[in-house]
């Protein structure tokens, strides 16, 4: 399983009067010093198969067709590592053993 | 033989039933469409309707550009057939691609619901020929993203080729350049984020009036497909 995200951000010409509105609220709070506040969305998507350069395009593409809007909206996309590193590195050995012959070890680790 | 006009309903659609009122109003005969449906059973032209398709999930007609009836809208489009997009409608258009730029949260963040006066500023698409340019109209806005932008570029183009339909007279939002309304460089595809469908009747228009002053958007395209 491969386990990628997406941050959606509104380009940098494009206003967000939300992130203005939050940046304003932070003064009243007690937050001395915000320079800027931008929001955005955050997308987690969770793919089959093993986490390689072709997840991400497809990810890529996803963001591209559906999650932005490229007009006002750029996004990046990326492996979430941090999340789960033991669950990300497990399929990318298990997929490396379909490549070679199966041995009990493998069997056990993919079933983890 | 009158025209047949269809209005797309989304799920979260609000004003389907009034663009229908004001299509039969005028005289046209208004087709339901479903946003299931696969074909356009035959209509002249389509409307798509104010409100909160989808409940705006994601970006406001983001998900309604993926429905199955806007594939076959857009390629109605493609060919010619006459679009209205109003409000969420003008959202989905703008989502489409069948028109340039976007419409982004409004400049003060508030949702926006009064009666604007506006300019005709282009009388050369399917759905403004019964007005004249300049003519200022009262229409009523409801919306929290109708902001229109787009690149500096596009907004040149779309002054340059006569395709601003409409401004507002005192912009609400921050809208680029006033803009209230744009059409495609064919003129069949319109959006407009003010509702016209909400300004057809004595009773329910704005008030003190003129009441009526979103009536010609639908005389136009009515001449248009009769005289076809």
């Amino acid at each position: 399983m491969a386990r990628v995200v997406v941050d959606v951000m509104l380009k940098p010409e494009i206003l967000d009067p939300q992130g203005q509105a939050v940046q304003r609220a932070l003064p009243r709070l007690g937050f001395d010093g915000i320079v800027d506040v931008r929001q955005g969305k955050r997308f987690e998507i969770e793919l089959a198969g093993p986490a390689d350069d072709a997840a991400l395009a497809r990810a890529r593409e996803i963001a591209e067709r559906l999650l932005a809007n490229t007009v006002i909206e750029q996004f990046d996309v990326r492996f979430d590592t941090a999340l789960d590193s033991a669950s990300a590195a497990s399929p990318a050995s298990a997929a490396t053993a379909h490549g070679t012959a199966p041995s009990a070890a493998v069997t056990e680790q993919a079933a983890s | 033989m009158s025209a047949r006009i269809g209005v797309v309903t989304f799920p979260g659609s609000q004003d389907d039933q009034d663009a229908l009122r004001a299509v039969a109003l005028v005289g046209a005969e208004p087709v339901a469409l479903w946003h299931r449906d696969a074909d356009l059973h035959q209509v002249d032209a389509v409307i798509l309707p104010g409100g909160f398709s989808y409940g705006d999930y994601l970006r406001a007609g983001a998900i309604a550009r993926f429905s199955p009836v806007m594939e076959a809208v857009i390629t109605g489009a493609r060919e010619g057939l006459p679009v209205l997009g109003i409000c969420n409608g003008f959202q989905v258009l703008c989502e489409s691609h069948l028109l340039p730029g976007a419409l982004i949260r409004n400049g003060g963040l508030l949702f926006i619901n009064r009666d604007e006066r506006l300019r005709i500023e282009s009388t050369t698409t399917a759905w403004t020929a019964d007005y004249a340019v300049g003519q200022e109209i009262l229409i009523p806005i409801k919306n929290g993203e109708g902001r229109f932008t787009a690149d500096e570029h596009t907004l040149d183009e779309l002054a340059a080729e006569g395709r601003i339909v409409a401004r507002y007279l005192d912009n609400p939002n921050g809208s680029a350049r006033d803009i209230a309304g744009i059409a495609n460089a064919a003129g069949n595809v319109v959006g407009l984020m003010p509702h016209p469908e909400h300004a057809v009747e004595e009773l329910t228009g704005p008030y003190p009036g003129p009441a009526t002053d979103g009536l010609p958007f639908f005389t136009s395209i009515l001449k248009q497909l009769v005289a076809a």
